[in-house]
């Protein structure tokens, strides 16, 4: 009676520690990411959340530990690196060129060309990319007229939709998104929570980490609770409640091993 | 969890409101640009009337204008690039000196013997001539990527190094040329043929400034080289966050503003055909408030290459008109400085209401 073996998680990281200096950021952190599900990690500020994702999106070097990828242990060295594992992050800040639009925004750094001899010297395609922006917009849902005004005049909430269609554009397997809500109003953090879900429906999966814990429960299907840079938990959002999460969190609540 | 109705709700909400938005920004946007068009045609027109008829609008004192205006318009092409990205070259003048001694140095030396060239005979101008063209471009070249590279791997600001450079420049051109002028003038073929030339009428160093500004402008408007150079202003950490090589980008675009200087110290040479330090000390203020006037923000982002060079011509549109007219051409000076400052009032009003 042999059960197939389960198929191994999209992302593992084991045990992995992080120091700045004499500061323990993490000091066991444990996390695995399954196929197309939408995993949030939460914990007090200084729980090591934001290093966590960084060592993900390669913005930060494990000092020990492993990262797998579908079972094999990567080493993801910079950003670009995680980008060619599929891997594309939401920085908090966005991490968008105000000036430029939202089609400029979304091929920024992989610049669609017209076709030789203008490509050798670099000239856009600017109708191509425009029209893949406006399809990519449609897809998502997200409710932007015209993709060819600067993304400074646009609110929030659609900033972050542009800077979420551009990670979901290239990122072929995992979309981290660093506190997507933080700085917006209630109307557009629902506009950004169904975007996540537009996300996972898309068969990727998300990483989503965050401080607010009603929009967890709103989207997450699993939770990775970090105290102290220690993974306490994991928890499947069905078998566990905001208020013990909240005592995970703080220690209030001691989990069993 | 909300229904997809309230967020399409939300949408709807917003729409009219963003499109109202981008309406009046689009409308400031295009006073903005064309405030400077519309009073360099005012001040035209002005001294058009005020001067005795067959002074001012004429062909010649016209072309006398754009070839007064040709080195700057180069120079503030590179300074539209350099600004774009939210820094600043204070050193292009410099470069523009120290290439043109230098180049002139070669032109000189290689044409004939000192004895010779001061006797005013070059017997190898047809040597001298490209090899010092080429000396000013690599001299220029040089000095700007030395520019980029010192802003990005030393991480010091672009105001200082090029304040450094703007030093240096100066201080080894005059090196060289012992302080004053080149110890004769360079081979008068490259007056006679270029600086002083025409081709179909017009002076052959106004068709060199008017093909760099057609390629500037496509580059910036159309080219992944402008792109970036937006972006980078726009947002330095977040286009590297995006995989692009932004230092190296920023040392092109300082290498670039070299090259122009360089170009433009051709130029000098073939108009002048002579240089010293004392004419090129404010070039770099000519080349910023041309392109401040042009509408280029200085916090970088968004600029126009070819706003700068109708901002080139409003200080030597001003000059000749004075001239003219008899009038103290300082009033030039007291009228640049009030336009500088409009134009970078305009600019902050706009993105005041952009920030909005």
């Amino acid at each position: 009676m042999t059960a197939p073996s389960p198929p191994p998680p999209l992302l593992e990281a084991r045990n992995v520690q992080k120091h700045f200096g004499r500061v323990v950021a993490l000091r066991e952190a444990n996390f695995t990411l399954r196929p197309n599900e939408v995993h949030a990690i939460v914990g007090d500020n200084g729980a090591g959340k934001s290093t966590l994702i960084k060592i993900i999106s390669g913005v930060y070097h494990a000092d020990s530990g492993e990262i797998a990828i579908d079972g094999r242990p990567v080493t993801i060295a910079n950003p670009r690196e995680a980008r060619e594992f599929g891997i594309e992050t939401v920085y908090q800040d966005l991490a968008l060129a105000d000036h430029l639009d939202s089609s400029g925004n979304l091929f920024l750094g992989r610049e669609q060309l017209r076709p030789p001899p203008l490509s050798w010297f670099g000239f856009l395609d600017k109708k191509a990319m425009r029209r893949r922006a406006q399809e990519e917009m449609r897809r998502l849902k997200i409710g932007i007229q015209s993709v060819d005004q600067p993304v400074l005049s646009l609110s929030g909430g659609q900033r972050q939709a542009v800077a979420v269609a551009r990670a979901i554009a290239w990122g072929r397997r995992i979309v981290i998104m660093d506190e997507p809500t933080a700085a917006l109003g209630v109307r557009e953090s629902s506009m950004v929570l169904e975007l996540i879900k537009e996300v996972r429906s898309q068969g990727l999966a998300v990483i989503m980490v965050s401080h607010n814990l009603p929009e967890v429960f709103a989207v997450a299907d699993r939770i990775t609770v970090l105290r102290l840079g220690r993974t306490i938990v994991t928890l499947d959002k069905s078998e566990t409640s905001l208020e013990d999460v909240v005592g995970m969190m703080t220690g209030a609540l001691a989990v069993a091993a | 969890m909300t229904s997809k109705a309230e967020v399409e709700s939300v949408e709807s909400e917003e729409a009219p409101h963003v499109g109202e938005r981008t309406r009046r920004d689009r409308a400031t946007e295009a006073l903005g640009r064309s405030w400077l068009l519309l009073f360099l045609i005012a001040l035209i027109g002005y001294f058009w009337l005020s001067t005795p008829s067959g002074t001012f609008l004429t062909w010649t004192n016209l072309e006398q204008i754009a070839l007064n205006t040709s080195e700057v318009i180069l120079l503030a092409i590179g300074e539209t690039f350099v600004i774009v990205t939210a820094g600043i070259d204070l050193s292009i003048g410099g470069i523009l000196f120290f290439s043109a001694v230098a180049g002139g140095e070669v032109m000189i030396h290689l044409a004939g013997t000192s004895e010779q060239t001061i006797n005013g005979q070059y017997p190898h101008s047809g040597l001298a001539i490209p090899v010092g063209i080429a000396v000013c471009i690599l001299a220029g070249t040089t000095w700007g990527l030395i520019n980029g590279t010192l802003i990005t791997k030393l991480r010091l600001p672009p105001f200082i190094v090029t304040l450094g450079t703007f030093g240096m420049t100066f201080g080894f051109g005059d090196l060289i040329s012992g302080g004053s002028y080149l110890p004769s003038p360079v081979p008068p073929a490259l007056s006679s043929h270029f600086g002083n030339g025409k081709i179909l009428g017009l002076s052959s160093p106004i068709y060199v400034a008017i093909f760099f500004l057609i390629v500037a402008h496509v580059v910036f408007h159309h080219t992944r080289f402008g792109r970036y150079t937006a972006a980078i202003g726009s947002n330095q950490e977040g286009t590297r966050r995006t995989g692009i090589a932004v230092d190296r980008h920023i040392i092109k675009v300082y290498g670039l503003a070299g090259f122009l200087a360089g170009v433009a110290a051709v130029l000098d040479l073939a108009i002048f055909t002579n240089t010293t330090s004392v004419s090129h000390q404010t070039d770099n203020l000519s080349a910023i408030g041309a392109v401040v006037i042009g509408g280029t923000s200085l916090f970088g982002g968004v600029g126009t290459v070819l706003g700068s060079a109708v901002g080139a011509f409003v200080p030597t549109v001003l000059q000749n008109g004075l001239v003219i007219e008899a009038v103290q051409p300082f009033w030039q000076e007291v009228v640049v400085g009030a336009a500088i400052i409009l134009a970078v009032y305009v600019d902050q009003v706009r993105r005041r209401r952009a920030n909005r």
